[in-house]
């Protein structure tokens, strides 16, 4: 490994004993201050995962604790689980629909905003102050407003619709391909959560696009002005280029926190009828805490683990050797 | 700077005026309701104002959720000042003082930021059990402290990448060895990094719910679990569940609005670089 040879050893110096002395004190005190951490995130990172995995390998769903070893039996039930393919299917769902729809809105909300408009920081500030919230506050507010009976239904009834959305409660599911069990599509009621999310996290999408914009080097938007360039095709063939890496670092964030999501919609809509806004983070929880059913809880945990590492694995490394070139 | 006509700027107002609109309805709502009387709270009116400000509903929340809200200062105050100091040694020998492997195990440690929790969860719960800290705030707080380390050690070392290295070895040639070199160069100049690391780690901590439900029962419970608790339970009165959850996000409202700018550094440095 390159860049491990960095280490700082100015050879200058006579190598008396003493001196040799507090060199090796001065090369130790480094290693010895990332020791503690070093070995908490061993354990309770790495350590604590292959506990997981060995739990998911057991025969512990009783409240009793009996680690005998079953084998993939705890996998092999939850692929044939009609709860947990439409966790899946949600999962996947969600997770696109939320990068997308984050994506598109931070992006224009970052153009907008950048546009030398004013009340700029104002408009910024109140577009990113959801992130400061937590996701259970926002589902206790999103609950209300998109409960079919109150809120937004509410304003659409004054305004003389007749055909009120149902929200979180819809069991539908669109375009409802029959796949194995369950019914393969988007949930309706999911848009009610995806709105909630994208409340929340579309604003900070929009920070990290005004930081790649402000990245950007004016001169080259003079220098296509200069030669006939419209603002369209500036924005086409100049500044979303540019922004690429920036829309990498954003669908990796965002990716990572919709395979995770759990408190906003354990707060919000729960499972939800036919399990149409049931996601793996709350089939963890409620049949860990609430079946002791461990082994399959660890199960699901570690299929969380490797839907969340195929996305980070390939960008750590990537970021990792971009670091050393 | 692209320059617009004036009917692209008309355009531009009109689109960010309903963006805003779209951010705010929450906000209204929780208000509106929070400051509304018991029978002033039905489905036909949410959308109007109250006819007075009725503080009962905070009465009533306060009432109910100031033991966890105290919970929650005993666990993000102290977990986010040892977060911030583990961060800052970690950043300051993984940004300047890197050893045979350390970019390896930096990477390593990056990882557990990544990670759901409910991978560790199981295992977590018996270890806490078994050092006799289940079900108490310091347990939770060295929960935080421990799974605080990927982020904390991130924004410092990026933080200290931008110190210039001359420094450091000018002062190792005036013979300042290890840590005199942190005590008298680089913490003196980490005031903004301790801001933008508290800022995240306070945020994070306070608003977390996953360890909160799973390692605490009743009494020891932080805010968001006793907010949950009470939307979840067989009455709902809207006024109070809107007011408890507008006291319980009211220290991390005040802190993005006093302190935005740190909170946005905050994020986009977790975000390894926007």
């Amino acid at each position: 490994m390159p860049a491990a040879a960095v280490e700082a050893k100015p050879n200058s110096q006579p190598k008396t004993g003493r001196n040799s002395n507090i060199r090796l004190r001065e090369r130790l005190a480094p290693v010895l201050v990332v020791l503690p951490s070093i070995a908490l995130i061993g354990l309770f990172v790495y350590g604590f995962i292959a506990w997981s995995g060995y739990v998911s390998l057991s025969k512990w769903n009783t409240l009793v604790r009996n680690l005998s070893f079953a084998g993939l039996e705890n996998y092999r039930f939850l692929f044939q689980d009609f709860r947990f393919q439409s966790d899946l299917r949600n999962t996947l769902m969600f997770t696109l629909l939320f990068i997308a729809t984050c994506l598109a809105i931070g992006l224009t909300l970052a153009l907008l905003v950048h546009a030398n408009i004013r009340f700029e920081s104002l408009f910024r500030n109140l577009f990113i102050f959801p992130m400061a919230l937590s996701f259970v506050v926002t589902g206790v507010a999103w609950q209300w407003i998109l409960n079919p009976s109150t809120g937004v239904n509410l304003l659409l009834r004054k305004l003389g619709a007749e055909d009120l959305p149902a929200w979180y409660t819809s069991t539908t599911v669109v375009p409802s391909i029959s796949l194995g069990q369950i019914d393969f599509g988007l949930p309706v009621a999911l848009l009610a959560v995806l709105i909630a999310a994208v409340w929340q996290l579309s604003g900070f999408t929009m920070a990290m696009f005004i930081a790649g914009l402000r990245a950007i080097n004016e001169d080259i938007y003079e220098a296509a002005r200069m030669d006939g360039a419209t603002e369209r095709q500036i924005l086409r063939s100049i500044t979303l280029p540019l922004l690429r890496p920036v829309t990498t670092s954003a669908v990796i964030i965002l990716g990572h926190i919709s395979l995770k999501i759990f408190d906003l919609i354990y707060a919000m809509t729960g499972p939800g009828a036919a399990f149409v806004t049931d996601v793996p983070g709350v089939y963890m929880f409620e049949t860990t805490f609430r079946g002791n059913h461990y082994g399959q809880g660890s199960a699901i945990a570690i299929i969380m683990l490797l839907l969340v590492s195929i996305l980070i694995v390939p960008y750590l490394i990537s970021s990792m050797r971009k670091e050393e070139a | 700077m692209p320059t617009y006509s004036r009917a692209n700027r008309a355009v531009t107002y009109a689109l960010l005026t309903l963006f805003s609109l779209f951010f705010l309805i929450p906000i209204y709502v929780m208000a509106v309701t929070s400051f509304k009387s018991l029978d002033e709270v039905t489905l036909d009116r949410m959308w109007e104002l109250p006819s007075a400000l009725h503080l009962s509903g905070y009465g009533e929340a306060l009432k109910k959720l100031a033991p966890n809200l105290l919970n929650s200062v005993y666990l993000a105050v102290p977990a986010t000042v040892i977060s911030c100091l583990l961060g800052s040694l970690n950043g300051y020998v993984f940004a300047k003082w890197k050893f045979r492997g350390s970019d390896i195990l930096f990477v390593c440690i990056l990882f557990g930021m990544f990670i759901p929790y409910q991978s560790i969860l199981i295992p977590l719960i018996q270890f806490m059990q078994a050092i006799r800290l289940y079900n108490t705030i310091p347990g939770l707080i060295l929960v935080h402290v421990i799974y605080g380390i990927p982020i904390t050690t991130l924004i410092f070392r990026n933080f200290y990448a931008g110190i210039p290295t001359e420094l450091l070895e000018s002062a190792k040639i005036d013979g300042a060895g290890f840590f005199g070199i942190y005590r008298h160069i680089f913490f003196p100049l980490s005031m903004t990094g301790f801001v933008v690391v508290g800022i995240w780690q306070f945020t994070s901590v306070w608003n977390e719910f996953l360890f909160a439900v799973t390692l605490t029962t009743q009494k020891q419970q932080p805010i968001m679990v006793a907010l949950q608790n009470l939307s979840g339970s067989q009455v709902v009165h809207w006024n109070v569940q809107m007011a408890g959850a507008l006291l319980a996000a009211l220290p991390t409202l005040l802190v993005y609005v006093f302190l935005s700018r740190y909170f946005v550094k905050g994020l986009l440095a977790g975000s390894i670089k926007g």
